[in-house]
């Protein structure tokens, strides 16, 4: 036999660049709905947080720039986890050229058939995301000083479109989660049955507490909880 | 019971194929799957029509030779039973069948419902073995195998290669047939030697027959006649990434 | 006119004289060795891939001989030794209960009612504790005691534990650790493996088999395929009697043709009948589904006491069932020999106590297993069993006491060969159930498995050096006349299957092929039946070539083609056994005639005149066959009345 592709090219290598990237980005999000909760604490304990996020590693680093490493390795596990699951969809897509005449009911789980559609509705989510409320172009305000009040008026009742699409692309974040946060387990190899229940069982418990942990912020703001 | 079949009918590799709609009366409940298409074959040769080419062997559910999707389920609707242990009482009267054959680039179809599953062999020969030469086998009983590493391995061990697997995967995958072989081999003392080069060398001819990749959604099991656990995965996984960054070479049992 | 005459008697001569426990350790010393720089050029044809043939093929390569194999199944790994379920027999007297390699190999000659031979009987029990080294060095995952040590037991008509066993799939680990050896050896390029081939002829040149005609499956190309030597190991024939445990693909073409060109067919008419398997169920039924006879160690097998009791089991108290194996054979109970057992089925059956729907089945309870060792125990021993039973009749086993029937399961005949495995055609050879040689007129439970991997790791590889390094022989290829010829003859006989043209399928002549033997040439056999057998045998075949449809055409997987040319090839072997049957005027082991048998009703041996081996020459069609005998001695295990009781 002789070598046909780089170990990080195999299937199995590029579940491991998709375990790792997914686990960075999920590491983010739950810093990410920590600070939004901060939202509960007032207007002022939330503006002031989100300026020190600008300011950390100060005074080792020099202004922005922990920030902007962080925004580097986030882009980077974006883009990875991308490209893995690209050629992965494609290699399933070449692998099986003639579609079943019968399509077949779902034995596994729906989270686990909607990873990719989810992902492509994640990915829109996100540019949205970070139109509104880090450029703040898409958003009413977009007053990069009051973050708390971009919030606010993000949420407002008679936006509840912007809501629905937010809890939308949130509940997509859940279900994707819900497999990948298994699935990472499992590529990275998780191989017992009992840690294969276990490990299903906590991706359930933090799929749903990540979900509700961002979801409390635009209900909050929509019930006038946060104004 | 009165069926109506409607079942892929492919010439040759190259022709196009297409469902064609059979009705079958006099179905006895107490018939296999595979009985009741031979009823369907031989009223086709008494009209002078072309059978239809299925695989099947042992018709014991252990050969792997046989192999259906059955309503968009890889070996029918009843779990843990291969096509040719399925019986007709699992279906209703009047009920409308659709039969195709295994879908995988990997397995191209030779006629009918009848593939070409060579690809699994290659990732045997790729490294599913252990170097063993007839006559050098120390004295059996020289190496105990704790139990319980025994019976999980032959649980694995129990894959019949039918590739219902890779039938029922989204992705076209064959990493459970894979992992099986390699899962018995990693567990048994007699499999230590060769387990890194193993499961490189198996996973690179998996994925150069042109399978897909693992996304670990989970259908597979279901599918496998025999349940081989999806965990056998996750042991794949691990001795995967464990042999390359190990760096181990990729020459198996030469 | 005559059903067959008398030829010379014929002999081994391959066996080394002296101690019948040093003639393996003489005979692998006097063989001729090839260098091991020759072997490269020496190419060996193995048809099969079973037990013996993937086993056979695997060694030959690593020992650097070229190895073309062929299978007519679409990968090595699916030949019908996988269905094995019980175990395999080995002399390593682990449980330390009195076993040795003496005592397997008497139980073996006296289990195949003293119609083997003791040399290859002998060699066999020796052979049988490398298997399981070897085997275990494999990975293959038997099953172990909670000390990790192998686990054993007793099997059929053996009173010592030494049946390994994994499971209820030991054939299916064993092939599968041959079939990992062989992919290793082709994966290095030192066997040519064609899957969906089928071989349709042999290729004699100047009396020596050098070759084979092959039909690639798929496309329908027959060609030759030229060698030094030639090994079968295509297993056996049970599909005669179309209903029969074995594969639906399993046939005897390829030894069947080695027949027509001059090998000789030895002891047709041994048959074994499973005593369990699942009763038929209708017309449609295909094949039958054998439960492992280790099933007896545990369950008991009765019938109601009186004729057409329809109650449900259940309902019928125990005093009215009749455990009639444990009555008449008080020793061995419900693990007699499987030709008793499934005579005396048949026997309770005729009497009109059979069970089931078509009272031709017996019960075999689990009632008294599972409440003496509980239902975790019994579903550990047999759980895929009881599984596999529920899922063909929908009946649930632990509720329900099984019903069992017999089945053709195995045939002891086969090709006729020496202690070198070689047929009287030098460089054919013959390996497994393909061949006659160890089992006698009976088979014991979980010796096939032992004799195949014995022929194909073992004997085999090593008895075919002694006739390869007589060579080197003359280099022929396909452009050979005899080749040639060859080769005319498969086109020629394709194109005249196709061209009958009739109004009847292959299947519906095969079922009823199956009928006939089954009624007069199974389980028990009679002079008369014999030969009305004979007669609608010859009947059969006639309308076949004139009435039988095969649809397509010869250049396409055609699969009523296969059969058809498989099926005309049994109605050959039908008559011959038959003929075998008939002139067999005695019963032993698998054998039965209704006129031979002791005053209770068992089989009544005549070894003043049948210690022997028939070996059958072809002569023309036609013509009738010719009979060589090979005489049997015993100077180690004395013939006496097998006695079970």
């Amino acid at each position: 036999m002789t070598k046909t592709r780089s170990p990080i090219r195999s299937n199995v290598g590029l579940k491991a660049v998709m375990a790792v990237t997914g686990i960075l980005l999920a590491l983010f999000l739950i810093a990410h709905m920590l600070g939004n909760l901060k939202v509960f604490t007032g207007e002022t304990s939330f503006d002031h947080y989100a300026h020190w996020l600008r300011d950390i590693g100060k005074p080792l680093l020099p202004g922005v720039w922990f920030l902007w490493i962080l925004r580097t390795v986030l882009v980077v596990a974006v883009v990875a986890h991308i490209v893995a699951a690209t050629v992965l969809a494609r290699r399933a897509r070449a692998a099986r050229p003639v579609k079943y005449a019968h399509r077949k009911k779902v034995n596994g789980s729906y989270a686990a058939r909607t990873m990719r559609w989810g992902g492509v509705i994640i990915l829109l989510f996100v540019i949205y995301h970070l139109l509104d409320l880090t450029t703040g172009t898409l958003n009413p305000v977009g007053d990069a000083s009051k973050p708390y009040g971009n919030v606010v008026a993000d949420f407002a009742p008679e936006r509840w479109y912007v809501t629905l699409f937010y809890t939308l692309a949130i509940l997509a974040v859940g279900f994707h989660l819900r497999h990948g946060a298994f699935s990472a387990f499992r590529s990275l190899g998780q191989q017992t049955p009992r840690g294969e229940r276990r490990a299903r069982i906590a991706a359930l418990i933090f799929a749903v507490l990540l979900c509700a942990g961002y979801l409390v912020v635009p209900f909050a703001v929509l019930t006038g909880l946060v104004s | 019971m009165n069926l109506t079949l409607r079942i892929w009918r492919q010439k040759g590799p190259e022709d196009k194929g297409r469902m064609v709609t059979y009705p079958v009366d006099d179905v006895s409940p107490d018939m296999s799957f595979l009985e009741m298409l031979d009823v369907l074959n031989e009223r086709l040769i008494l009209a002078g029509e072309d059978p239809v080419a299925f695989d099947h062997d042992c018709r014991e559910g252990i050969c792997g030779m046989c192999g259906l999707m059955i309503n968009g389920d890889a070996h029918g609707p009843q779990r843990g039973t291969t096509a040719c242990q399925l019986h007709m009482r699992q279906f209703k009267d009047g009920e409308t069948i659709d039969i195709e054959p295994w879908r995988a680039s990997a397995f191209p179809v030779v006629k009918d419902l009848v593939v070409n599953r060579g690809a699994f062999d290659k990732i045997i020969a790729a490294g599913g073995y252990v170097t063993a030469p007839t006559g050098s086998a120390p004295e059996a009983h020289s190496t105990p195998v704790a139990k319980a590493n025994a019976d999980a391995a032959f649980e694995s061990a129990a894959c019949i290669g039918c590739g219902a697997c890779v039938a029922a995967c989204p992705n076209g995958s064959g990493m459970l047939f894979t992992a099986a072989k390699l899962t018995q081999l990693s567990l048994l003392p007699q499999g230590q030697p060769e387990r890194y080069t193993r499961v490189i060398g198996m996973v690179d001819a998996h994925d150069e027959a042109g399978f897909g990749g693992c996304t670990n959604a989970g259908e597979c099991t279901p599918a496998c006649p025999k349940g081989i656990p999806l965990n056998t995965i996750g042991r794949l996984n691990r001795d995967y990434l464990a042999a390359t960054a190990k760096g181990a070479n990729n020459t198996p049992g030469s | 006119m005559e059903l067959f005459t008398e030829g010379d008697p014929i002999a081994d001569t391959k066996a080394p004289a002296g101690p019948v426990e040093k003639r393996w350790e003489t005979r692998r010393f006097e063989a001729k060795l090839v260098n091991p720089a020759n072997r490269r050029k020496m190419t060996v044809i193995v048809v099969g891939t079973g037990l013996a043939g993937g086993s056979a093929a695997a060694t030959l390569a690593e020992q650097g001989y070229h190895v073309k194999s062929y299978c007519y199944q679409d990968s090595p790994r699916r030949a019908h030794s996988i269905a094995a379920q019980g175990g395999i027999n080995a002399a390593k007297n682990y449980r330390n209960d009195g076993d040795s390699v003496h005592r397997l190999f008497y139980d073996t000659v006296k289990g195949g009612d003293f119609r083997s031979r003791e040399s290859n009987v002998h060699r066999l029990a020796e052979v049988s504790v490398n298997i399981i080294d070897q085997c275990v060095a494999q990975g293959v995952p038997f099953a172990r005691e909670y000390g990790g040590l192998l686990d054993t037991r007793s099997f059929g008509g053996a009173q010592v534990q030494r049946t390994f066993y994994a499971r209820g799939q030991t054939g299916q680990q064993l092939l599968l650790g041959a079939y990992q050896a062989l992919e290793r050896q082709i994966g290095l390029g030192n066997v040519e493996m064609n899957t969906r081939h089928e071989m349709l002829e042999l290729v004699l040149v100047d009396g020596k088999a050098r070759g084979i005609v092959v039909r690639d499956m798929i496309t329908g190309e027959i060609s030759t395929e030229m060698a030094d030597a030639v090994v079968l190991a295509s297993g056996g024939y049970g599909n005669v009697f179309y209903l029969s445990t074995n594969a639906k693909g399993c046939n005897v073409t390829a030894t069947w043709r080695a027949h027509r060109k001059g090998a000789y067919f030895a002891n047709p008419c041994y048959t074994q009948i499973h005593p369990t398997c699942i009763p038929v169920s209708g017309d449609h039924q295909s094949k039958l589904t054998l439960m492992s006879e280790s099933l007896r160690n545990d369950g008991r097998v009765w019938v109601p006491k009186t004729k057409g009791d329809d109650r449900s089991p259940k309902d019928i108290p125990e005093d009215e069932r009749d455990y009639y194996l444990e009555r008449i054979y008080p020793s061995f109970g419900n693990l007699v020999p499987r030709d008793i057992a499934s005579r005396a089925a048949k026997n309770v059956c005729d009497e009109g106590r059979g069970v089931g729907p078509t009272k031709l089945g017996v019960y075999l309870d689990f009632a008294d297993a599972i409440g003496r060792l509980g239902r975790k125990a019994i579903e550990a021993k047999y759980g895929n069993l009881f599984e596999m039973y529920e899922r063909i009749t929908g009946e649930d086993p632990y509720e329900v006491p099984m019903r069992i029937y017999p089945a053709v399961h195995y045939t002891m005949g086969g090709l006729w060969v020496d202690y070198d495995l070689q047929s009287n055609i030098p460089g054919l050879f013959v390996i497994g159930e393909a061949n006659f040689s160890d089992h006698g007129a009976n088979r014991l439970g979980a010796s096939a498995l032992m004799q195949g991997l014995a022929d194909g790791y073992f004997v085999l590889p090593t008895t075919i050096a002694n006739y390869l390094a007589s060579g080197p022989l003359e280099k022929v290829d396909a452009s050979h006349p005899a080749a040639v010829e060859a080769r005319t003859d498969v086109e020629d006989r394709v194109q005249r299957l196709l061209a009958v043209d009739g109004d009847r399928t292959v299947d519906s002549f095969h079922r009823e092929l199956g009928q006939i033997m089954w009624e007069h040439c199974g389980m028990e056999r009679s002079e008369a039946g014999l030969r009305k057998a004979i007669d609608e045998i010859r009947a059969l075949r006639e309308q076949f070539w004139q009435r039988v449809k095969v649809s397509g055409t010869g250049e396409e997987l055609n699969q009523s083609l296969e059969k058809a040319g498989r099926v005309a090839d049994f109605f050959e072997l039908a008559e011959l056994m038959c003929i075998d049957a008939l002139h067999r005027e005695e019963s032993c082991g698998g054998h039965f005639r209704a006129e031979h048998q002791t005053p209770d009703g068992e089989a009544q041996r005549d070894d003043d005149r049948f210690a022997y081996v028939a070996a059958w020459e072809f002569t023309a069609d036609g013509e009738p066959s010719v009979l060589h005998k090979e005489d049997l001695k015993f100077e180690y295990v004395h013939p006496t009345q097998r006695s079970y009781k």
